[in-house]
């Protein structure tokens, strides 16, 4: 299956990050150890490290999380920042997401922040401007920065170094249980495809319609689980995902999947007593986790909020080259 | 005085068995005569072809085109679409009726027909099945075949309901075309851009069922039975473009039980696979998609035992913007005609030893037997001088801003291919000529 078409170099700009499929072992390495600089850097400092440069956040979904603290991270390293959004600009007239990328290179944008809805929107990007493009979630394909800041995460709750030298064996005996609609989740297969090459066995959980046995070909390290019980009895992190009401058309009824699947206290306490708890948000209270435990001490839902902003300054100083 | 002389070739004609060295005397745009090298010598001709070193066969012929007249112009005209067709060694295409608007009527087929359309090659065409191609009422199909149908396809939709599918295959029966049919159940493939398995799933993408297309193609099989058992006649269902393993094993079937059911299939579907989405190529999404290894190897085993009756591109070609768009929200359909016949050579010939006569049958007699067109795919004496010489061990690699096409939309964009088009003669004109080909039977040259 060879086209002859050879690729000699990388069509997207270094600095890029479109997935963490992308990533090598050693750049998630420098990315953790930058964050780390970064955070400990004082604030006078770090306001110096993108000062006039243009950083364009490009938001084709409505987002609380990822914006704000991509948008935080930037002003917090004295970058100028914008903000477009599909609601109020020419993409409501029918301009290609090319043409709007064009159109804000040709205004200064050195970096832009996509979030869209179609899978594959940030290679097209990409491809098209030439620039640094951070993927922000697409579609159902990748969030590459939830990922890391999810990594981050567990590697200060489980005590392991989060300062940088994260290896292949960094995680090792370490096993996520990522639970929910693995489907239509950007965040499940970031991380599915990420955690097993620092070592972490990933075990995904769910009903068949909402996790296929396609799901198995995301990489190695991957295990299908349908019992959610014998699933958490193995988790050292438990990370659950949004259900939305409509996708489980033809799968179960809520009440089914709450009774199945819902991570509650009485579960957590009878299977996982000291697993780590996290959820990459928007959660939905009561439907795929009990708010007690969206609460309760083996939660680190706000830390990885969190960690979010310190990961995402430091992708947007790689991708921008800024040695720091 | 005669035409045109072919010299020096090794003629490869599978209807009439022939597989060696002939000159080949052309006159009336038909074949005139045939002899041994050097049998010609002293016949007065106003052209002489050197194929020293070249393969002669008969004119390739694709039964799946789409040329976008009317309507969709920007995407490819008749005239740029039979020149993709001349450089790639077709002599016969037959247009799809997806056009703007859709060739339903005796009026629209005689527009498309027309010689003012300025074909380069032989042109024919398939209308729509059904008015509108709405899948609904099916149109005059005998008014459409006197004006010169070769059968009816909605293709880039399927007939879905079992009524007018039944209805529409009767009524071609009688008529003694086929009914094409573009086999992909639309009611499981709604909102999926590629083939439904691990590539889609790591992509994030919807993937469409292999049963999407094996459900029609059985439900259509069954139609044939029942017509078969109730009216007493013997419809032609012709499966455009298979590309699964459960399809394929459906057609064998039914063929083994005598129905009269063929198929086509296309050359990205026995060369790539699903894969080749790579970075969400739009070039690589066409519909059906392409699909997993196992079926990959399915289709060329079809090619290889008979089950499969020819190769067809469906050349589909559109424009740049209309590619360069998200993957989800880009066209269906690559350009085919120009890459056809070297994907072909390279990888059913070279790759799984099919014989090269076999290859041009696929290419050539066999379409026109699955469309009963006579006087083509042949080199007969007496057949139209539809002729294609190409250098058959030439390996070169094919640049898609070469196409003849106005359309670029191709994944072989820089693709080994095997076995190059020299020249290529519709009806006793040369249409098509390799710069590469030049020297002393250059008479021709202003074609």
């Amino acid at each position: 299956m060879t086209l002859g078409a050879a690729i000699d170099a990388s069509p997207y700009a270094s600095g890029s990050l479109l997935t963490v499929e992308h990533l090598s072992v050693a750049d998630v390495a420098e990315i953790l150890a930058m964050t780390a600089r970064l955070e400990r850097m004082d604030a006078g400092e770090r306001a110096k490290l993108l000062a006039r440069r243009t950083i364009a956040l490009l938001f084709y979904e409505s987002s609380t999380r990822t914006r704000t603290s991509f948008e935080l991270a930037a002003k917090s390293l004295g970058a100028t920042t914008t903000l477009v959004s599909d609601k109020s600009s020419s993409i409501e007239k029918g301009e290609s997401l090319k043409d709007t990328g064009l159109t804000l290179r040709a205004l200064g944008a050195e970096c832009i922040v996509l979030r869209h809805a179609a899978s594959g929107a940030p290679f097209l990007l990409a491809r098209a401007t030439g620039l640094p493009v951070l993927n922000a979630g697409d579609g159902m394909h990748q969030h590459p920065s939830q990922a890391l800041l999810d990594l981050r995460t567990m590697l200060a709750r489980l005590g392991l170094d989060a300062a940088g030298d994260v290896h292949a064996k960094t995680l090792g005996g370490v096993t996520v249980v990522i639970t929910g609609d693995i489907l239509h989740s950007r965040v499940a297969r970031s991380n599915a495809m990420l955690l097993p090459r620092l070592g972490a066995r990933v075990v995904l959980c769910g009903p068949a319609e909402l996790l296929p046995e396609d799901a198995l070909g995301l990489g190695a390290g991957i295990e299908i689980e349908r019992d959610f019980d014998a699933a958490l009895r193995r988790a050292d992190v438990a990370m659950m995902l949004r259900i939305q009401k409509e996708r489980l058309v033809g799968a179960l009824d809520l009440g089914e999947y709450v009774a199945r699947y819902q991570l509650s206290e009485a579960r957590l306490a009878a299977c996982a007593p000291k697993a780590l708890v996290m959820h990459p948000g928007p959660m939905i209270r009561g439907l795929e986790i009990a708010g007690e435990v969206a609460d309760g001490p083996q939660s680190a839902i706000e830390e990885q909020v969190r960690h979010g902003l310190a990961v995402r300054a430091a992708l947007l100083v790689r991708a921008l080259g800024v040695t720091a | 005085m005669s035409e045109m002389l072919i010299v020096g070739g090794h003629l490869v004609d599978p209807v009439s068995g022939v597989d060696a060295l002939r000159d080949v005397l052309v006159r009336d745009g038909r074949v005139a005569a045939m002899e041994l090298p050097g049998g010609f010598a002293g016949v007065q001709v106003k052209s002489v072809i050197d194929a020293v070193g070249c393969v002669v066969t008969p004119g390739l012929i694709d039964i799946h085109v789409h040329l976008r007249e009317p309507g969709q112009t920007h995407k490819e005209t008749i005239a740029t679409g039979t020149a993709a067709a001349a450089a790639g060694g077709f002599t016969t295409v037959v247009a799809m009726p997806n056009t703007t608007p859709v060739i339903d009527s005796v009026a629209e087929l005689e527009w498309m027909l027309s010689r003012e359309r300025n074909p380069v090659v032989k042109l024919l065409a398939m209308p729509a099945a059904t008015f509108g191609s709405m899948g609904g009422e099916i149109t005059d199909f005998h008014e459409l075949v006197r004006a010169g149908a070769v059968g009816f396809t909605d293709d880039g939709k399927p007939v879905l309901e079992d009524e007018v599918m039944r209805a529409a295959l009767a009524a071609a029966a009688g008529l003694g075309v086929p009914i094409s049919q573009h086999a992909e159940d639309t009611r499981m493939t709604g909102g999926c851009s590629m083939n439904a398995g691990r590539v889609a799933f790591r992509l994030g993408l919807r993937g469409m069922p292999v049963e999407a297309e094996s459900r029609i193609v059985e439900r259509d099989i069954r139609l044939l039975r029942e017509i078969e058992r109730a009216d007493r006649v013997r419809p032609h269902l012709h499966v455009q473009h298979v590309s699964t393993a459960k399809a394929l094993r459906a057609i064998r079937e039914a063929k083994a039980d005598g129905l009269h059911v063929t198929c086509e299939a296309a050359p990205h579907h026995f060369t790539l696979t699903d894969e080749a989405v790579g970075d969400y190529d739009t070039n690589a999404k066409m519909n059906p998609p392409l699909r997993e290894e196992a079926d990959r190897r399915a289709v060329v085993e079809g090619l290889l035992d008979g089950t499969v009756d020819c190769i067809a591109t469906d050349h589909a070609p559109h424009a740049s913007h209309e590619k360069e768009v998200e993957f989800e929200r880009a066209p269906n359909g690559i350009t085919g005609l120009e890459t056809a016949l070297g994907l072909a050579l390279r990888v059913l010939h070279r790759e799984h030893g099919m014989a090269l006569s076999r290859v041009i049958e696929l290419m050539s007699a066999r379409p026109a037997e699955v469309i009963g067109l006579k006087e083509r795919g042949t080199l007969r004496v007496g057949s139209y001088a539809d002729v294609v010489v190409f250098d058959a061990g030439m390996e070169w690699n094919f640049a898609a801003k070469a196409s003849r096409s106005k359309s670029k939309n191709t994944p072989f964009d820089g693709a080994a291919m095997v076995g190059r088009v020299r020249a290529t003669i519709c009806e006793g004109r040369v249409v098509y000529r390799d710069d590469f080909l030049n020297g002393g039977n250059s008479a021709n040259k202003s074609f």
